[in-house]
């Protein structure tokens, strides 16, 4: 028996799918600029080699780079309340395991692209007299910050595909909206197709983009 | 000039037991220095010998482990009781000092005008149009009016260090360190470069230079310094030293430059 695909009852609920995918967007780009932020602080903090100081962050970034995503956000879902004793809820205990997984990464991207600038550089911005800010500033971040944009990109475009676990906790993005749709329709096929498709729809130019970043940067 | 305990005003530096380990290493072993205002004192050795280390203690690149050091009014003391500038006090102290690095190591995102004008406006917060002359002004000084517009990796060797001489003179130094500027240019573009350093050191600019150039320490120093493991082994006119030298260590070193040493003054 040949199956029949019948996409035009997905269309039907077009309304559920938007919102959807505005919750997995406004997810990706705040957690990218919730972990960019944490990154840029974490990353210069690095750079003062007290040990007081990067103890902590290296201990923090090892700890989300090296547990699953999934383990995290159900850990800060059903583990962290019971710790802080307060009730979270999912949007927000979701959000901030996405946040801080993309800070771990961030912060390793911003504090690589720092020391890969030769140490001519900083010798000679040192020598002209440049005091530790001017020297970041001027000399050291415009040529790093050309380095960080590429793997940046590549960890945001990543931390999009990654809010699809939102669905285990049961915040409505795509995929959760997916599953909504199939348990009301009973039509797997069609639906996960489309939330696939739209996943594609959104990454394939993002890839494109990225790449001839990247080639750009690289002259 | 004699360098032996000429007290007075027109000492720029003055160098006193100066030491810098590393670890249990001992780059520079107590050296005492001292150079006068608008003297050119060319520092020799062989590899290893800690002279480029021994420059960068003068500019603070590297923090002293002892002795004493002067520049100007400035007297900093790496004793007990050391009085390491930090911070924005560095940061002046080292705005007083050129230093021209044997890698240049300009800015590769400035254009050869940006690097030049990067100490004035950054460092001393000149308005951009007044750096832009004076940067123009040594550009062409160097001989690059019309590389003014090029980046770094647009130009050769021996241009990005002529760069890097406007680029530290811009910042109006009361004192240039040279770190074997010439050692990683082509034979052929060593010339140019030697020929700036040559008219600043005419013009009176006070020089401290690493080089293994023997010609233009016979040339242009008014005072050699020989160092060989860390320590000073003979100092005094370049004609005493580079032609009759006393110690050993010295000859030996000097040996293997005598086909440089005994050419004719060009």
């Amino acid at each position: 028996m040949a199956y029949k695909w019948d996409f035009g009852l997905i269309f039907s609920y077009a309304n559920f799918w938007a919102k959807g995918l505005g919750i997995t967007l406004a997810y990706s780009v705040g957690t990218v600029l919730g972990g960019l932020i944490i990154g840029v602080i974490c990353g210069m903090l690095l750079l003062y080699k007290r040990k007081w100081l990067t103890l902590p962050i290296h201990f923090y970034v090892e700890l989300f780079r090296c547990t699953p995503l999934l383990v995290q956000i159900v850990w800060f879902y059903y583990a962290l309340p019971i710790v802080l004793a307060v009730e979270l809820p999912a949007w927000l205990a979701a959000g901030l395991g996405l946040t801080l997984y993309m800070g771990s990464f961030s912060t390793e991207i911003f504090r690589g692209g720092i020391i890969s600038i030769d140490k001519g550089q900083w010798q000679a911005a040192r020598a002209l007299g440049m005091t530790n800010g001017e020297m970041m500033r001027h000399i050291i971040l415009p040529q790093a910050i050309k380095r960080m944009v590429p793997p940046f990109v590549n960890q945001s475009i990543i931390q999009l595909k990654n809010t699809s676990l939102l669905y285990v906790v049961a915040v409505p993005d795509l995929m959760y909206t997916g599953s909504i749709v199939v348990s009301d329709t009973f039509r797997p096929l069609e639906v996960y197709t489309s939330v696939a498709a739209m996943y594609f729809a959104i990454l394939y130019p993002l890839t494109l983009w990225a790449s001839r970043m990247e080639a750009k940067v690289d002259q | 000039m004699t360098n032996n305990g000429t007290p007075g005003g027109d000492v720029m530096v003055r160098v006193e037991g100066l030491r810098k380990s590393y670890g249990t290493v001992e780059a520079v072993r107590g050296v005492s220095l001292d150079v006068h205002r608008g003297q050119v004192v060319v520092v020799i050795g062989p590899s290893g010998c800690g002279k480029s280390t021994f420059l960068r203690c003068i500019n603070l690149l590297e923090t002293p482990s002892a002795g004493t050091l002067r520049v100007g009014d400035r007297t900093i003391d790496f004793g007990a009781g050391h009085t390491m500038p930090r911070g924005r006090d560095l940061a002046r102290f080292r705005a007083r000092i050129g230093m021209v690095f044997q890698q240049f190591d300009l800015f590769p995102h400035m254009t050869a005008l940006g690097n030049v004008m990067s100490g004035p406006v950054i460092v001393k917060k000149m308005r951009e149009s007044e750096a832009e002359t004076i940067a123009r002004d040594l550009l062409a000084k160097v001989g690059l009016a019309n590389f003014t517009a090029r980046f770094p990796r647009e130009l050769s060797g021996g241009q990005q260090q002529r760069v890097a001489i406007a680029r530290a003179m811009a910042m109006e130094p009361e004192l240039m360190l040279f770190d074997e500027v010439t050692s990683a240019l082509d034979p052929e573009l060593v010339g140019e470069v030697l020929d700036v350093m040559k008219e600043l050191a005419l013009e009176g600019t006070t020089m401290i230079v690493v080089t293994h150039e023997m010609a233009f320490a016979r040339d242009v120093a008014d005072h050699v310094v020989v160092m060989d493991a860390g320590q000073v082994v003979e100092q005094g006119a370049a004609a005493d030293v580079l032609l009759q030298p006393k110690n050993p260590r010295t000859a030996s070193f000097l040996s293997r430059f005598h086909s440089t040493i005994g050419e004719r003054k060009a």
